[in-house]
Protein backbone atom coordinates (compact mmCIF):
# COMPACT_ATOMS: atom_id res chain seq x y z
CA UNK A 1 0.00 0.00 0.00
CA UNK A 2 2.88 2.55 1.28
CA UNK A 3 4.48 1.67 -1.62
CA UNK A 4 2.29 2.50 -4.40
CA UNK A 5 2.18 5.92 -2.50
CA UNK A 6 5.89 6.41 -2.54
CA UNK A 7 6.04 5.60 -6.23
CA UNK A 8 7.31 2.04 -5.93
CA UNK A 9 10.94 3.78 -5.55
CA UNK A 10 13.55 3.13 -3.98
CA UNK A 11 14.72 5.68 -1.01
CA UNK A 12 16.88 8.28 -2.56
CA UNK A 13 17.10 12.04 -1.84
CA UNK A 14 18.16 12.94 -5.25
CA UNK A 15 17.57 16.90 -5.44
CA UNK A 16 16.18 18.88 -8.33
CA UNK A 17 13.28 18.17 -9.76
CA UNK A 18 11.65 17.43 -13.74
CA UNK A 19 10.49 20.98 -14.77
CA UNK A 20 11.28 20.54 -18.68
CA UNK A 21 7.46 18.61 -19.46
CA UNK A 22 5.36 21.08 -21.00
CA UNK A 23 5.83 23.30 -18.52
CA UNK A 24 4.58 27.12 -20.14
CA UNK A 25 5.71 30.09 -18.35
CA UNK A 26 7.24 33.47 -19.49
CA UNK A 27 8.82 34.51 -16.51
CA UNK A 28 11.96 33.52 -14.86
CA UNK A 29 10.73 32.96 -11.72
CA UNK A 30 14.44 33.54 -9.59
CA UNK A 31 14.01 36.85 -11.51
CA UNK A 32 10.65 37.84 -10.32
CA UNK A 33 11.63 38.01 -6.94
CA UNK A 34 14.76 39.21 -6.98
CA UNK A 35 14.99 42.03 -4.14
CA UNK A 36 15.93 45.39 -6.12
CA UNK A 37 17.10 48.32 -3.75
CA UNK A 38 17.74 52.05 -5.36
CA UNK A 39 19.62 54.53 -4.54
CA UNK A 40 18.26 58.19 -4.44
CA UNK A 41 20.59 58.84 -7.75
CA UNK A 42 18.99 55.80 -9.18
CA UNK A 43 15.63 57.22 -8.77
CA UNK A 44 16.59 60.48 -9.70
CA UNK A 45 18.09 58.61 -13.25
CA UNK A 46 14.52 56.64 -13.87
CA UNK A 47 12.92 59.65 -13.28
CA UNK A 48 15.37 62.06 -15.96
CA UNK A 49 14.86 59.32 -18.46
CA UNK A 50 11.10 59.31 -18.50
CA UNK A 51 10.69 62.88 -18.93
CA UNK A 52 13.41 62.94 -21.26
CA UNK A 53 11.46 60.51 -23.42
CA UNK A 54 8.22 61.33 -22.64
CA UNK A 55 9.06 65.51 -23.51
CA UNK A 56 11.40 64.60 -26.65
CA UNK A 57 8.43 63.08 -28.04
CA UNK A 58 6.62 65.92 -27.25
CA UNK A 59 8.94 67.90 -28.92
CA UNK A 60 9.11 65.91 -32.08
CA UNK A 61 5.54 65.54 -32.36
CA UNK A 62 5.60 69.70 -32.34
CA UNK A 63 8.29 70.14 -34.56
CA UNK A 64 7.79 67.71 -37.47
CA UNK A 65 4.09 68.72 -37.19
CA UNK A 66 3.28 64.96 -36.60
CA UNK A 67 -0.87 64.64 -37.74
CA UNK A 68 -2.86 63.35 -35.06
CA UNK A 69 -4.23 60.49 -36.46
CA UNK A 70 -0.23 58.59 -36.99
CA UNK A 71 0.72 60.10 -33.05
CA UNK A 72 -0.93 62.49 -30.71
CA UNK A 73 1.09 64.71 -28.23
CA UNK A 74 2.09 63.12 -25.42
CA UNK A 75 0.41 66.22 -23.22
CA UNK A 76 -3.06 65.77 -25.38
CA UNK A 77 -2.99 62.05 -23.93
CA UNK A 78 -2.48 63.00 -20.40
CA UNK A 79 -5.14 65.58 -21.08
CA UNK A 80 -7.87 63.48 -22.77
CA UNK A 81 -6.91 61.07 -19.61
CA UNK A 82 -8.82 63.59 -17.34
CA UNK A 83 -11.05 65.77 -19.82
CA UNK A 84 -12.80 62.01 -21.15
CA UNK A 85 -12.23 60.10 -17.94
CA UNK A 86 -16.32 59.99 -17.27
CA UNK A 87 -16.99 58.49 -20.99
CA UNK A 88 -13.83 55.78 -20.73
CA UNK A 89 -14.32 54.79 -16.74
CA UNK A 90 -17.49 53.02 -17.29
CA UNK A 91 -15.88 50.82 -19.58
CA UNK A 92 -12.53 50.10 -17.53
CA UNK A 93 -15.67 49.12 -15.05
CA UNK A 94 -17.08 46.93 -17.91
CA UNK A 95 -13.88 45.28 -18.97
CA UNK A 96 -12.76 44.28 -15.52
CA UNK A 97 -16.24 42.79 -14.54
CA UNK A 98 -15.10 40.54 -17.64
CA UNK A 99 -11.99 40.42 -16.29
CA UNK A 100 -12.12 39.25 -12.95
CA UNK A 101 -15.67 37.15 -13.33
CA UNK A 102 -14.03 35.35 -16.68
CA UNK A 103 -10.53 34.58 -14.46
CA UNK A 104 -12.33 33.93 -11.32
CA UNK A 105 -14.21 30.85 -13.58
CA UNK A 106 -10.95 29.80 -15.29
CA UNK A 107 -8.63 29.92 -12.50
CA UNK A 108 -10.44 28.21 -10.31
CA UNK A 109 -11.53 25.41 -12.84
CA UNK A 110 -7.95 25.13 -13.90
CA UNK A 111 -6.35 24.55 -10.45
CA UNK A 112 -9.20 22.51 -9.47
CA UNK A 113 -8.33 20.23 -12.46
CA UNK A 114 -4.37 20.27 -12.09
CA UNK A 115 -5.27 19.34 -8.68
CA UNK A 116 -7.45 16.37 -9.57
CA UNK A 117 -5.84 15.21 -12.60
CA UNK A 118 -1.57 14.91 -11.25
CA UNK A 119 -2.90 12.27 -8.74
CA UNK A 120 -3.64 10.32 -11.70
CA UNK A 121 -0.87 9.78 -13.74
CA UNK A 122 -2.67 7.52 -16.68
CA UNK A 123 -5.61 10.33 -16.52
CA UNK A 124 -2.73 13.22 -17.45
CA UNK A 125 -1.56 11.28 -20.55
CA UNK A 126 -5.11 10.54 -21.63
CA UNK A 127 -6.12 14.98 -21.68
CA UNK A 128 -2.86 16.26 -22.35
CA UNK A 129 -3.16 16.58 -25.65
CA UNK A 130 -6.39 18.53 -25.02
CA UNK A 131 -4.92 20.96 -22.57
CA UNK A 132 -1.77 21.65 -25.03
CA UNK A 133 -4.33 22.25 -27.59
CA UNK A 134 -6.87 24.50 -25.09
CA UNK A 135 -3.11 26.30 -24.22
CA UNK A 136 -1.97 27.49 -27.74
CA UNK A 137 -5.62 27.80 -29.22
CA UNK A 138 -6.22 31.53 -29.12
CA UNK A 139 -9.50 31.90 -27.26
CA UNK A 140 -10.08 35.08 -28.90
CA UNK A 141 -10.67 33.12 -32.42
CA UNK A 142 -14.02 31.52 -30.31
CA UNK A 143 -15.36 34.87 -29.94
CA UNK A 144 -17.65 35.32 -32.96
CA UNK A 145 -18.94 31.77 -32.56
CA UNK A 146 -19.50 32.98 -28.47
CA UNK A 147 -20.99 36.29 -30.00
CA UNK A 148 -23.83 34.02 -32.35
CA UNK A 149 -25.12 32.10 -29.46
CA UNK A 150 -24.79 34.32 -26.40
CA UNK A 151 -25.29 37.56 -27.66
CA UNK A 152 -23.76 40.86 -27.17
CA UNK A 153 -23.66 41.15 -23.68
CA UNK A 154 -21.16 40.25 -21.05
CA UNK A 155 -21.58 36.28 -21.89
CA UNK A 156 -19.32 35.90 -24.81
CA UNK A 157 -16.76 37.60 -23.18
CA UNK A 158 -16.10 36.50 -19.69
CA UNK A 159 -16.74 32.45 -21.44
CA UNK A 160 -13.98 33.94 -23.60
CA UNK A 161 -11.64 34.96 -20.86
CA UNK A 162 -12.03 31.92 -18.51
CA UNK A 163 -11.35 29.76 -21.42
CA UNK A 164 -7.86 31.65 -22.23
CA UNK A 165 -7.07 32.21 -18.48
CA UNK A 166 -8.25 28.69 -17.07
CA UNK A 167 -5.63 26.11 -19.01
CA UNK A 168 -2.73 28.56 -18.82
CA UNK A 169 -3.58 28.55 -14.81
CA UNK A 170 -4.01 24.36 -15.42
CA UNK A 171 -0.45 23.99 -17.29
CA UNK A 172 1.40 26.22 -14.91
CA UNK A 173 0.03 24.17 -11.97
CA UNK A 174 0.25 20.85 -12.70
CA UNK A 175 4.19 21.00 -13.30
CA UNK A 176 3.90 22.83 -9.65
CA UNK A 177 1.77 19.79 -8.85
CA UNK A 178 4.13 17.29 -10.73
CA UNK A 179 6.97 18.07 -8.39
CA UNK A 180 7.22 14.96 -6.15
CA UNK A 181 10.20 15.34 -3.61
CA UNK A 182 9.80 12.03 -2.27
CA UNK A 183 11.85 12.70 0.74
CA UNK A 184 9.27 15.63 1.74
CA UNK A 185 6.53 13.09 1.29
CA UNK A 186 7.93 10.42 3.40
CA UNK A 187 8.76 12.75 6.48
CA UNK A 188 5.21 13.54 6.09
CA UNK A 189 4.24 10.25 6.07
CA UNK A 190 6.31 8.94 8.95
CA UNK A 191 4.40 11.30 11.29
CA UNK A 192 1.16 9.54 9.84
CA UNK A 193 0.21 11.65 7.36
CA UNK A 194 -3.11 11.08 5.63
CA UNK A 195 -3.21 11.27 1.92
CA UNK A 196 -4.98 14.46 2.12
CA UNK A 197 -2.52 16.24 4.62
CA UNK A 198 0.01 15.32 2.31
CA UNK A 199 -1.48 17.08 -0.32
CA UNK A 200 -2.44 20.12 1.61
CA UNK A 201 0.87 20.45 3.59
CA UNK A 202 3.51 18.87 1.50
CA UNK A 203 2.08 19.04 -2.29
CA UNK A 204 0.54 22.54 -2.35
CA UNK A 205 3.04 24.66 -0.44
CA UNK A 206 5.62 22.75 -2.86
CA UNK A 207 3.26 23.57 -5.87
CA UNK A 208 2.60 27.35 -4.90
CA UNK A 209 5.80 29.12 -6.83
CA UNK A 210 4.30 27.52 -10.54
CA UNK A 211 0.62 28.37 -8.96
CA UNK A 212 1.39 32.09 -8.81
CA UNK A 213 2.87 31.98 -11.75
CA UNK A 214 0.27 30.38 -13.75
CA UNK A 215 -2.41 33.12 -12.39
CA UNK A 216 -0.51 35.81 -13.58
CA UNK A 217 0.34 34.17 -16.91
CA UNK A 218 -3.49 33.44 -16.59
CA UNK A 219 -4.39 36.63 -15.35
CA UNK A 220 -2.78 38.68 -18.33
CA UNK A 221 -3.86 36.24 -20.88
CA UNK A 222 -6.90 37.15 -19.58
CA UNK A 223 -7.02 40.75 -20.10
CA UNK A 224 -5.72 40.39 -23.87
CA UNK A 225 -8.93 38.22 -24.44
CA UNK A 226 -11.07 40.74 -22.41
CA UNK A 227 -10.01 43.28 -25.06
CA UNK A 228 -9.61 41.38 -27.94
CA UNK A 229 -13.05 40.17 -27.37
CA UNK A 230 -14.48 43.52 -27.03
CA UNK A 231 -12.86 44.86 -30.07
CA UNK A 232 -15.02 41.42 -32.03
CA UNK A 233 -18.42 42.93 -30.88
CA UNK A 234 -20.67 44.55 -28.40
CA UNK A 235 -20.78 48.08 -27.66
CA UNK A 236 -19.26 48.62 -24.35
CA UNK A 237 -15.56 47.86 -23.04
CA UNK A 238 -12.34 48.96 -23.40
CA UNK A 239 -11.67 47.27 -26.66
CA UNK A 240 -14.76 48.49 -27.56
CA UNK A 241 -13.48 51.96 -26.86
CA UNK A 242 -10.59 51.53 -29.03
CA UNK A 243 -12.32 50.54 -32.10
CA UNK A 244 -14.95 53.56 -31.37
CA UNK A 245 -11.85 56.11 -30.67
CA UNK A 246 -9.78 55.22 -33.70
CA UNK A 247 -12.90 54.92 -36.31
CA UNK A 248 -13.57 58.50 -35.11
CA UNK A 249 -9.95 59.66 -34.94
CA UNK A 250 -10.02 60.36 -31.86
CA UNK A 251 -6.37 59.58 -31.34
CA UNK A 252 -5.71 61.15 -27.74
CA UNK A 253 -8.48 59.16 -26.38
CA UNK A 254 -7.50 56.42 -28.16
CA UNK A 255 -3.93 56.80 -26.77
CA UNK A 256 -5.74 57.38 -23.21
CA UNK A 257 -7.36 53.85 -23.05
CA UNK A 258 -3.99 52.21 -24.28
CA UNK A 259 -2.10 53.70 -21.35
CA UNK A 260 -4.66 52.28 -19.22
CA UNK A 261 -4.76 48.76 -20.33
CA UNK A 262 -1.18 49.02 -20.07
CA UNK A 263 -1.37 49.98 -16.22
CA UNK A 264 -4.06 47.78 -15.86
CA UNK A 265 -1.20 44.67 -17.18
CA UNK A 266 1.30 46.02 -14.91
CA UNK A 267 -1.17 46.38 -11.64
CA UNK A 268 -1.71 42.03 -13.11
CA UNK A 269 1.83 41.52 -12.61
CA UNK A 270 2.77 44.06 -9.58
CA UNK A 271 -0.08 41.93 -7.60
CA UNK A 272 1.13 38.40 -8.15
CA UNK A 273 4.82 39.88 -7.89
CA UNK A 274 4.12 40.47 -4.16
CA UNK A 275 1.76 37.78 -3.78
CA UNK A 276 5.05 35.35 -4.90
CA UNK A 277 7.50 37.39 -2.58
CA UNK A 278 4.94 36.66 0.20
CA UNK A 279 3.90 33.02 0.09
CA UNK A 280 6.66 32.17 -2.47
CA UNK A 281 10.29 33.26 -1.92
CA UNK A 282 11.41 30.68 0.10
CA UNK A 283 12.49 28.93 -3.53
CA UNK A 284 14.70 31.41 -4.81
CA UNK B 1 3.39 -18.18 25.99
CA UNK B 2 6.22 -15.26 25.95
CA UNK B 3 9.02 -15.99 28.46
CA UNK B 4 11.51 -13.13 27.58
CA UNK B 5 10.94 -9.53 27.56
CA UNK B 6 10.10 -8.99 23.96
CA UNK B 7 13.15 -6.96 22.03
CA UNK B 8 12.43 -2.90 21.69
CA UNK B 9 12.92 -3.87 17.48
CA UNK B 10 12.99 -7.48 16.01
CA UNK B 11 13.49 -7.47 12.16
CA UNK B 12 12.96 -11.21 11.43
CA UNK B 13 13.81 -12.58 8.28
CA UNK B 14 13.49 -9.14 6.75
CA UNK B 15 13.20 -9.26 2.26
CA UNK B 16 12.03 -6.74 0.17
CA UNK B 17 11.83 -6.57 -3.75
CA UNK B 18 10.94 -3.57 -6.18
CA UNK B 19 8.91 -4.10 -9.09
CA UNK B 20 11.25 -2.22 -11.71
CA UNK B 21 10.95 -1.58 -15.46
CA UNK B 22 13.82 -4.59 -15.75
CA UNK B 23 12.22 -6.75 -13.84
CA UNK B 24 12.29 -7.28 -9.75
CA UNK B 25 14.77 -5.56 -8.06
CA UNK B 26 16.41 -8.18 -5.01
CA UNK B 27 17.07 -5.18 -2.38
CA UNK B 28 17.04 -6.98 1.10
CA UNK B 29 17.27 -10.65 1.89
CA UNK B 30 16.27 -12.36 5.05
CA UNK B 31 17.63 -9.71 7.25
CA UNK B 32 18.03 -10.42 10.75
CA UNK B 33 18.43 -8.26 13.87
CA UNK B 34 17.42 -7.80 16.82
CA UNK B 35 17.75 -4.62 18.62
CA UNK B 36 17.55 -3.74 22.86
CA UNK B 37 15.66 -1.09 24.24
CA UNK B 38 18.36 1.97 24.35
CA UNK B 39 20.49 -0.10 22.07
CA UNK B 40 22.54 1.98 19.30
CA UNK B 41 23.23 0.43 16.38
CA UNK B 42 24.82 1.03 13.25
CA UNK B 43 24.25 -0.35 9.25
CA UNK B 44 27.15 0.03 7.41
CA UNK B 45 27.52 -1.63 3.66
CA UNK B 46 28.20 -1.00 0.55
CA UNK B 47 26.26 1.28 -2.27
CA UNK B 48 22.62 0.28 -3.05
CA UNK B 49 22.66 -2.94 -0.24
CA UNK B 50 19.14 -1.55 1.19
CA UNK B 51 20.37 0.07 4.24
CA UNK B 52 18.00 2.51 3.88
CA UNK B 53 15.13 0.52 2.50
CA UNK B 54 15.30 -1.57 5.27
CA UNK B 55 15.13 1.37 7.55
CA UNK B 56 12.58 2.67 5.79
CA UNK B 57 10.70 -0.23 6.66
CA UNK B 58 11.25 0.01 9.99
CA UNK B 59 9.65 3.64 9.77
CA UNK B 60 6.91 2.03 8.53
CA UNK B 61 7.20 3.77 5.15
CA UNK B 62 7.16 0.49 2.81
CA UNK B 63 5.92 -2.62 3.28
CA UNK B 64 8.41 -5.82 3.11
CA UNK B 65 7.69 -8.45 0.62
CA UNK B 66 8.45 -11.16 3.35
CA UNK B 67 9.36 -11.23 7.11
CA UNK B 68 8.24 -9.01 9.60
CA UNK B 69 9.65 -6.51 11.93
CA UNK B 70 8.38 -5.94 15.27
CA UNK B 71 8.87 -2.77 18.21
CA UNK B 72 7.67 -4.20 21.15
CA UNK B 73 6.73 -6.96 19.99
CA UNK B 74 4.11 -5.89 17.83
CA UNK B 75 4.10 -6.14 14.40
CA UNK B 76 5.15 -2.64 12.29
CA UNK B 77 2.32 -2.10 9.76
CA UNK B 78 2.71 1.81 9.27
CA UNK B 79 3.88 5.08 10.67
CA UNK B 80 4.47 4.66 14.28
CA UNK B 81 4.00 7.50 17.04
CA UNK B 82 7.13 5.90 18.92
CA UNK B 83 9.13 6.23 15.90
CA UNK B 84 11.22 9.37 15.17
CA UNK B 85 13.00 9.68 11.62
CA UNK B 86 15.92 11.67 10.82
CA UNK B 87 16.55 12.17 6.99
CA UNK B 88 19.60 12.56 4.81
CA UNK B 89 20.45 16.51 4.14
CA UNK B 90 17.74 17.48 7.13
CA UNK B 91 14.96 17.75 4.87
CA UNK B 92 13.52 20.33 6.66
CA UNK B 93 10.33 22.15 4.50
CA UNK B 94 11.70 25.31 3.39
CA UNK B 95 8.51 27.08 3.24
CA UNK B 96 8.49 26.59 6.94
CA UNK B 97 10.41 28.93 9.56
CA UNK B 98 12.30 26.71 12.08
CA UNK B 99 9.80 26.67 14.85
CA UNK B 100 6.88 25.62 12.42
CA UNK B 101 9.22 23.22 10.93
CA UNK B 102 9.51 21.50 14.70
CA UNK B 103 5.84 21.76 15.33
CA UNK B 104 5.30 20.01 11.79
CA UNK B 105 4.78 16.54 13.00
CA UNK B 106 2.37 17.75 15.75
CA UNK B 107 -0.03 19.71 13.32
CA UNK B 108 0.36 15.91 11.44
CA UNK B 109 -1.04 14.49 14.15
CA UNK B 110 -3.36 17.35 15.58
CA UNK B 111 -1.82 17.59 18.87
CA UNK B 112 -0.81 20.52 20.68
CA UNK B 113 3.20 20.77 20.74
CA UNK B 114 4.99 20.14 23.46
CA UNK B 115 6.57 23.55 24.26
CA UNK B 116 8.68 22.85 27.13
CA UNK B 117 9.99 20.16 25.48
CA UNK B 118 10.55 21.56 22.05
CA UNK B 119 12.13 24.46 23.72
CA UNK B 120 14.50 22.19 25.75
CA UNK B 121 15.93 20.60 23.01
CA UNK B 122 16.46 22.91 21.05
CA UNK B 123 18.12 24.74 23.83
CA UNK B 124 20.41 21.17 23.85
CA UNK B 125 21.50 21.55 20.56
CA UNK B 126 22.16 25.54 20.65
CA UNK B 127 19.33 26.69 18.46
CA UNK B 128 17.65 29.30 20.80
CA UNK B 129 16.66 32.98 18.69
CA UNK B 130 16.38 30.95 15.13
CA UNK B 131 12.52 30.21 15.75
CA UNK B 132 12.11 32.55 12.53
CA UNK B 133 14.56 31.42 10.54
CA UNK B 134 13.98 29.97 7.27
CA UNK B 135 15.98 26.44 6.21
CA UNK B 136 17.33 28.53 3.62
CA UNK B 137 19.50 30.89 6.39
CA UNK B 138 20.68 28.15 8.21
CA UNK B 139 24.18 26.37 7.70
CA UNK B 140 23.97 22.21 7.05
CA UNK B 141 24.55 21.61 10.19
CA UNK B 142 21.70 24.01 11.68
CA UNK B 143 19.23 22.34 9.73
CA UNK B 144 20.61 18.81 10.87
CA UNK B 145 20.48 19.52 14.37
CA UNK B 146 16.33 20.93 13.70
CA UNK B 147 15.87 17.88 12.34
CA UNK B 148 17.14 16.14 15.41
CA UNK B 149 15.17 18.04 17.48
CA UNK B 150 11.78 17.66 15.28
CA UNK B 151 12.62 13.89 15.23
CA UNK B 152 12.52 13.66 19.10
CA UNK B 153 10.32 16.72 19.69
CA UNK B 154 7.10 14.22 20.37
CA UNK B 155 9.20 11.93 22.49
CA UNK B 156 9.53 8.75 20.39
CA UNK B 157 11.65 5.73 21.97
CA UNK B 158 13.20 5.11 18.53
CA UNK B 159 14.87 7.36 16.66
CA UNK B 160 16.14 6.24 13.12
CA UNK B 161 19.01 8.46 11.55
CA UNK B 162 19.28 7.64 7.94
CA UNK B 163 23.07 9.12 6.90
CA UNK B 164 22.03 11.96 8.67
CA UNK B 165 25.45 13.74 8.38
CA UNK B 166 26.44 12.78 4.86
CA UNK B 167 26.26 16.34 3.41
CA UNK B 168 28.49 18.18 6.36
CA UNK B 169 32.28 18.88 6.58
CA UNK B 170 33.89 16.71 8.45
CA UNK B 171 34.63 18.95 11.19
CA UNK B 172 30.65 19.89 11.76
CA UNK B 173 30.42 16.04 11.05
CA UNK B 174 32.44 15.19 14.51
CA UNK B 175 30.58 17.90 16.15
CA UNK B 176 26.91 16.36 15.13
CA UNK B 177 28.45 12.95 16.33
CA UNK B 178 29.21 14.10 20.15
CA UNK B 179 25.63 15.52 19.88
CA UNK B 180 24.21 12.70 19.39
CA UNK B 181 26.34 10.51 21.71
CA UNK B 182 25.24 13.43 24.17
CA UNK B 183 21.69 13.14 23.25
CA UNK B 184 21.78 9.18 23.20
CA UNK B 185 23.40 9.08 26.77
CA UNK B 186 20.82 11.25 28.22
CA UNK B 187 17.42 9.84 26.43
CA UNK B 188 18.43 6.66 26.22
CA UNK B 189 16.55 6.55 22.39
CA UNK B 190 16.80 3.20 20.77
CA UNK B 191 18.80 4.54 18.06
CA UNK B 192 19.62 2.66 14.76
CA UNK B 193 22.14 4.94 12.56
CA UNK B 194 22.85 4.23 9.20
CA UNK B 195 25.85 5.47 7.66
CA UNK B 196 28.60 5.01 4.91
CA UNK B 197 31.14 6.44 7.26
CA UNK B 198 32.34 3.72 9.21
CA UNK B 199 34.46 5.41 11.91
CA UNK B 200 31.46 7.66 12.67
CA UNK B 201 29.53 4.33 13.02
CA UNK B 202 32.32 2.95 15.07
CA UNK B 203 32.47 5.87 17.07
CA UNK B 204 28.67 6.44 18.19
CA UNK B 205 27.19 2.45 18.13
CA UNK B 206 27.25 -0.58 20.71
CA UNK B 207 27.38 -2.55 17.53
CA UNK B 208 27.85 -2.28 14.40
CA UNK B 209 25.69 -4.36 11.49
CA UNK B 210 27.54 -4.84 8.21
CA UNK B 211 25.39 -5.45 5.37
CA UNK B 212 26.28 -7.23 2.00
CA UNK B 213 26.25 -5.95 -1.19
CA UNK B 214 22.77 -6.17 -2.88
CA UNK B 215 20.52 -7.87 -2.07
CA UNK B 216 21.52 -7.01 1.35
CA UNK B 217 21.26 -9.15 4.42
CA UNK B 218 23.78 -9.31 7.33
CA UNK B 219 27.23 -10.15 6.80
CA UNK B 220 28.73 -9.63 10.09
CA UNK B 221 28.17 -7.73 13.71
CA UNK B 222 31.11 -6.21 15.33
CA UNK B 223 30.74 -5.46 18.98
CA UNK B 224 32.48 -2.39 19.80
CA UNK B 225 33.04 -2.37 22.90
CA UNK B 226 34.33 0.88 24.53
CA UNK B 227 33.39 2.88 27.74
CA UNK B 228 31.25 5.86 27.09
CA UNK B 229 31.30 8.92 26.90
CA UNK B 230 33.05 8.15 23.92
CA UNK B 231 36.15 11.02 23.03
CA UNK B 232 37.13 11.67 19.60
CA UNK B 233 40.51 10.66 20.65
CA UNK B 234 39.12 7.39 21.33
CA UNK B 235 39.40 7.03 16.92
CA UNK B 236 43.53 7.25 17.41
CA UNK B 237 43.27 4.20 19.55
CA UNK B 238 45.34 1.38 17.95
CA UNK B 239 42.25 -1.40 19.08
CA UNK B 240 39.51 0.84 17.50
CA UNK B 241 41.71 1.49 13.79
CA UNK B 242 41.97 -2.28 13.80
CA UNK B 243 38.13 -2.56 14.14
CA UNK B 244 37.80 0.28 11.11
CA UNK B 245 40.16 -1.24 8.78
CA UNK B 246 38.34 -4.88 9.50
CA UNK B 247 35.04 -3.77 9.34
CA UNK B 248 36.77 -1.87 5.98
CA UNK B 249 37.93 -4.99 4.55
CA UNK B 250 34.50 -7.01 5.31
CA UNK B 251 33.03 -4.29 3.13
CA UNK B 252 35.80 -3.92 -0.07
CA UNK B 253 37.33 -6.84 0.69
CA UNK B 254 41.01 -7.05 1.29
CA UNK B 255 43.13 -4.78 -1.49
Amino acid sequence: MVDKILGDKIPSFKKGHSNSDGEVSITNWSALTKVQSRTIGEILLIILFAMIIIGGLELYVIAYDVPQFVFPRPSSIVAALFTDIEFIAPHLGHTLVELFSGFFFGASTGLILAGIITQFPFVEKIVAPYILMLVTTPMLALVPLLILRFGFGYEPRIIAVALASGPMVMINSATGFRRVDLAKIALARSFGASTMQIFLKIRIPMALPMIIVGLMVGAIFGLLTAVGAEMVGGGFGLGNRLTTFSATIKMPQFFAVILILSLLGILIYLFFFLVGKKWASWES
Amino acid sequence: MVTALPKKLEVLEASKFYDTKSGPLHAVDKFDVAIESGDFISLVGPSGCGKSTLLWSIAGLHDLSSGQINLDGAKIDGPNDQIGMVFQEANMLPWRNLIKNIEFPFEIKKIPPAQDRINELLKRVGLIGFDNKFPRELSGGMQQRASIVRALSFDPSVLLMDEPFGALDAFTRDEMNLLVQEIWLETHKTIVFITHNIAEAVFLSNRVCVMTARPGSLAQVYEVDYPRPRSLEMMSDPSILKLVNQIRENIIGKK
